[in-house]
């Protein structure tokens, strides 16, 4: 696989060159196969944590059955230190709705829902001026597709799309038993198609410049740019457009500040990387990368970081299952234990144990990815849990 | 067929309907999977992850109570991932939980005890995160809860939610917070549950309990200056085996009456006597309702609705404040015991009524709850000293140190301790509907109910709302007004089927004359104080052998019972007379939607 360098883009927050909605009025004369294979062939991926191929489930959402569909735009961000979403619905809303409209096209779905977290309501009135532009464009091109905003309910777990759509559907934000999946059967038991904000920015990309040339960027496995949430120790905090398939080293070239010792990609679900593996890491590469992007540097506890890190998913799993709930709650535990010397080092295995069965057996991806995290820090910095 | 699909479970071929979770496809099978969370009464929850087992060529475990059969699918329900991983998970609800075996009354027939100790859990394995320990909530007559033994699996509220329509329970709190809570965090008798104790019986655990008397009775018993005498309902006769090592469905009447005699009870009498008698007023009552209606044409409420079930009266005090005139005056059975037990029994027997301690054994929660309404003390007197679950009497049968199995037979006393079949039926749902029809139709025509061996089947079995109607022809003269007319009738049980009765009455659309609604599934025989399990399976055992107690009666309708011919003859004198209106029959109360 070609390596690629750190490179900064500007393709999501740029402005287009035709209007978003000139975009629009071409994609939809192309036939609907055609879009979903380019989207396909892109290579894009979900930009909301679990990257699922987005051609996939525009087309299992193409061909489920039943009426009304329902699209979901996934702008929950509750993740401490991440603002890509915000950023894009601030500066290019258009872009959005716009790949919510494709989206509406080749699936056929008419009611679209913006799913904004509760901290974002002050951009509601904006969104609504954009809306009803949006609205008129889509009436004049004959596509009857209607997007209302729901205020979320604020839990990190309600962005999990299940309990996103238990939260719609006013019941507590709880993951669902999937399956079925939301495509089969989501929002109110209708087929629904869930994707991160900046996904649907994406696949409007996609069907702009066409699968091949959207290709270009990246690597193999995860192609095109990404919006990175840079904080931590760093004098460059904020949000950026990095090509996928960058070397951890060159990330840390670019954004460390001089004695970073690990960096965390993919957000709290995601993994921690020491230095010694900044060269053979590639961000974008098997590991998720949605989330936020943190940088430690030498004067940074370990412990300390996994301890906020615990206390954030203690208290952020919805509580439901008790590999999640009680799992938690044991890791927390269990890590300040042995620092306090009332378990024994070796205890450290029981609980890496202990994230086995959470991945294995937890409902829903947050307790699945708790030991990502966990693992990575105990096995690369054992000595600072100790002592 | 296309709507089956094939699959292995550990290596045994099985064909199950699309759609059927794994579980059920592994119980045809033969193939035991532990479970906690689930119920076969409610819908899928998926949260305890005690199910998991390995799906072939999948990457994690499954749930499988939540995850449907797919064709070809390979389950491995044992291997050492499935086992660590289940034992792992067990011993996480233990580190979380507040483990008092000894002193719990679930203890034998608790689910986290069975499955800690199938896996042998070792308590040292994780930390106690046992939540600080909230005083147990015990502000209700019925319902004590204690959430340091609550395992989070939410059956108690999806039974008040799906079986109930009551919503009285709910998750709160995200996280190591999240807990079963009340509205606001009210205590359980300030919110809107109806006490039937339903939720006791889907708990797993001793989270949820019945507030429990026998201490009290016990001491009773033992005073020798107390006249203490019980009377118990039909359900509890056909349940209390199954504390006491018979199969489900067995009829236990005569051991349970020799072991109460033994235990101490100066008088063993039968709540059916007061079933007849509520069959008697209440028919009479309904029939004055047609009269006023047809005749007198006054604004009279119909259709009338039965009241003999505390939890379902409740409910509709909570949920229909404006409809409380559908509901008939009568007290239930049990109340109309105690009420005669202090009047009517403590003048024949020349006891002093406050020396009468007045026990009810019910297969109902709701029922300690009614016996503390304060306007249930018509005697002058609590009509009701005491109710004790069916699971209570079965403890005290224990504690008595009875050898129940090889007990003699033997007959309820007298006064007040005659039965016919049709009070029997009270237990089943459909039976107070098939009670009063055996008794009002003749009443009306002077022949009996035109069904086979009196056996009114269409109200009868587990279907939701049921339905029955009767053409009256050839009335006596005294019914002439009724001629003709095609009477309807309907019964429901479980309160999600009574909020659609109630709806319906409410939008003015109500086809029926007469309701029998009762507040739990399947009737008093899944009644919130009965044994635990409950699901339809057992139900319907129990109900088989209510309708075979009441085909091995002598007499089979309510008018016929002797003693309460005497009731009528020496003390009350007429149905709805002055005394039965001041002993047999109540008001009701509007009350908050919380
Ligand atoms: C605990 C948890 C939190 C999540 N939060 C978000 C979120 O804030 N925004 C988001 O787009 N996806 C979030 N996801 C992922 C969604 O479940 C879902 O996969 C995503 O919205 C699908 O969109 P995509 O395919 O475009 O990524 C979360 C998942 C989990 C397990
Ligand atoms: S894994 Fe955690 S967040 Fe997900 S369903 Fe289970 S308890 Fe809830
Ligand atoms: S609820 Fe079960 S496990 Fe808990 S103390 Fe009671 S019997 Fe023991
Ligand atoms: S007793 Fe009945 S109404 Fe009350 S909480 Fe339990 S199930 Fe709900
Ligand atoms: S109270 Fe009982 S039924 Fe309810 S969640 Fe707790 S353990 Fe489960
Ligand atoms: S029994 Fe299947 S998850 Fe609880």
């Amino acid at each position: 696989m070609a390596e690629k360098t750190l490179k900064k883009v500007d393709i999501i927050f740029a402005e287009y060159l035709v209007s978003p909605y000139k975009i629009l009025e071409e994609t939809i004369k192309r036939p609907k196969n055609e879009i979903i294979q380019e989207i396909l062939d892109s290579g894009l991926r979900g930009r909301g944590g679990a990257g699922f191929p987005t051609g996939l489930k525009w087309k299992f959402g193409a061909s489920a059955k039943a009426e009304p569909k329902y699209i979901v735009c996934n702008a929950d961000e509750g993740e401490p230190g991440t603002f890509k979403d915000r950023e894009i619905l601030t500066k290019v809303p258009r872009k959005v709705f716009l790949g919510m409209g494709i989206c509406a096209f080749v699936t056929g779905a008419t009611k679209g829902i913006l799913y904004l977290r509760a901290e974002y309501n002050y951009l509601i009135p904006s969104l609504n001026n954009e809306l009803q532009i949006f609205h008129e464009k889509a009436k004049l091109l004959g596509l009857d597709f209607n997007i209302t905003i729901f205020s979320g309910s604020g839990a990190y777990v309600c962005g999990e799309e299940t309990a996103l759509i238990e939260s719609m559907e006013g019941k507590r934000g709880e993951p669902r038993n999937k399956p079925p999946f939301p495509v089969q059967s989501g929002y109110l038991g209708k087929p629904t198609i869930v994707n991160n904000v900046e996904t649907f920015v994406s696949a409007s990309m996609v069907c702009r410049i066409g699968a091949v040339e959207y290709k270009k960027l990246g690597t193999e496995d995860q192609s095109g740019s990404k919006l990175f949430s840079i904080s931590g120790d760093t004098h460059k905090a904020g949000v950026y457009e990095l090509e996928l398939g960058m070397k951890v080293s060159e990330f840390v070239e670019e954004f460390g500040d001089g004695d970073t010792k690990a960096v965390q990609i993919g957000g709290v679900a995601g993994v921690c990387v020491p230095r010694k593996n900044f060269e053979a890491t590639i961000i974008g590469q098997g590991s998720s990368s949605g989330g936020s992007t943190m940088v430690f540097n030498s004067t940074r506890s370990m412990y300390n970081v996994l301890h906020n890190y615990l206390e954030f998913f203690q208290e952020e799993s919805c509580g439901q299952c008790t590999p999640c709930r009680v799992g938690c709650q044991q890791l927390l535990k269990g890590i300040e234990a042995i620092k306090a010397g009332t378990k024994p080092a070796e205890y450290l295995n029981q609980l890496m144990k202990l994230t086995e069965t959470m991945k294995l057996t937890a409902k829903c991806g947050l307790g699945q990815s708790v030991g990502n995290s966990f693992n990575s820090i105990v096995t690369n910095f054992r000595e600072e849990m100790i002592y | 067929m296309e709507n089956l699909i094939n699959l292995t479970i550990d290596g045994i071929d099985v064909q199950v309907e699309r759609g059927k979770s794994i579980l059920e496809a592994a119980k045809i099978a033969n193939v035991r999977i532990p479970t906690l969370c689930h119920h076969d009464d409610l819908c899928v929850a998926g949260n305890c992850r005690v199910c998991v087992v390995e799906v072939i060529g999948r990457p994690r475990l499954e749930a499988s109570c939540a995850v449907p059969a797919e064709d070809g699918m390979k389950v491995l329900t044992s291997t050492p991932k499935v086992r660590t991983a289940r034992k792992d998970i067990v011993s996480l609800l233990v580190a979380e939980h507040n483990t008092q075996c000894t002193t719990c009354y679930r203890s034998t027939n608790c689910e986290l005890q069975s499955l800690s100790a199938e896996y042998n859990i070792d308590n040292d394995d994780y930390i106690s995160v046992l939540k600080p320990q909230k005083p147990i909530d015990k502000s209700s007559w019925s319902v004590e809860k204690d959430d340091s033994k609550c395992v989070r699996c939410q059956r108690c509220v999806r039974t008040c939610a799906e079986l109930q329509h009551v919503n009285a329970l709910t998750a709160s709190g995200k996280g190591n917070h999240m807990k079963i809570s009340t509205f606001l965090e009210l205590p359980m008798n300030d919110v809107v549950c109806t006490n039937c104790g339903q939720c006791i019986t889907h708990c797993p655990t001793g989270a949820l309990t019945e507030r429990r008397y026998y201490s009290d009775i016990w001491e009773a018993i033992g005073d020798p200056t107390k006249h203490v005498i019980i009377n118990t309902a039909p359900s509890v006769r056909v349940g209390l085996g199954e504390m006491l090592g018979f199969p489900i469905g067995t009829r236990v009447t005569g051991k349970m009456v020799t072991a109460l005699k033994k235990m101490g009870f100066d008088s063993v009498l039968d709540t059916d006597f007061t079933a007849d008698l509520t069959i008697i007023e209440e028919g009479s009552e309904f029939l004055q309702r047609l009269e006023d209606a047809l005749v007198h044409k006054k604004q009279v409420a119909l259709p009338m609705l039965t009241s003999c079930s505390p939890g379902w009266v409740k409910f509709i005090e909570h949920m229909y404040p404006n409809h409380l005139d559908h509901l008939s005056t009568c007290k239930s059975p049990q109340q109309m015991f105690g009420a005669l037990a202090k009047t009517y029994y403590a003048e024949k027997m020349g006891i002093k009524p406050e020396n009468i301690v007045s026990v009810a054994g019910m297969p109902c929660a709701a029922k300690k709850f009614e016996a503390n309404r304060p306007e249930m003390k018509s005697s002058g007197y609590q009509d009701v000293d005491c109710g004790l679950t069916t699971r209570e009497l079965g403890h005290m049968i224990k504690q008595s140190g009875l050898d129940f199995t090889n007990l003699q037979e033997s007959h309820f006393d007298s006064l007040m301790g005659e039965s016919t079949g049709a009070a029997v039926i009270f237990g089943a749902t459909g039976g107070v509907m098939e009670a009063a029809l055996r008794t009002v139709y003749e009443l009306i025509t002077g022949r009996p109910v035109p069904f086979e061996n009196l056996n009114i089947v269409p109200v009868r079995g587990l279907e939701g709302i049921k339905e029955a109607s009767v053409k009256l022809e050839n009335c006596l003269p005294k019914y002439s007004f009724l001629e003709g007319v095609e009477a309807r009738f309907a019964v429901a049980h479980g309160l999600k089927n009574a909020r659609i009765i109630m709806d319906q009455i409410a939008k003015g659309e109500s086809p029926y004359h007469f309701i029998e609604v009762m507040a739990c599934p399947g009737g008093c025989i899944g009644g919130g104080g009965q044994p635990i399990p409950t699901n339809n399976a057992i139900r319907r055992k129990r109900i088989e052998a209510i309708y075979a107690e009441d085909e091995g009666l002598a007499k089979r309708k309510s008018h016929d019972n002797e003693e309460l011919k005497k009731l009528y003859q020496d003390f009350l004198k007429e149905p709805l007379g002055h005394k039965s209106h001041k002993l047999l029959h109540t008001k009701y109360r509007k009350r908050n939607r919380y």
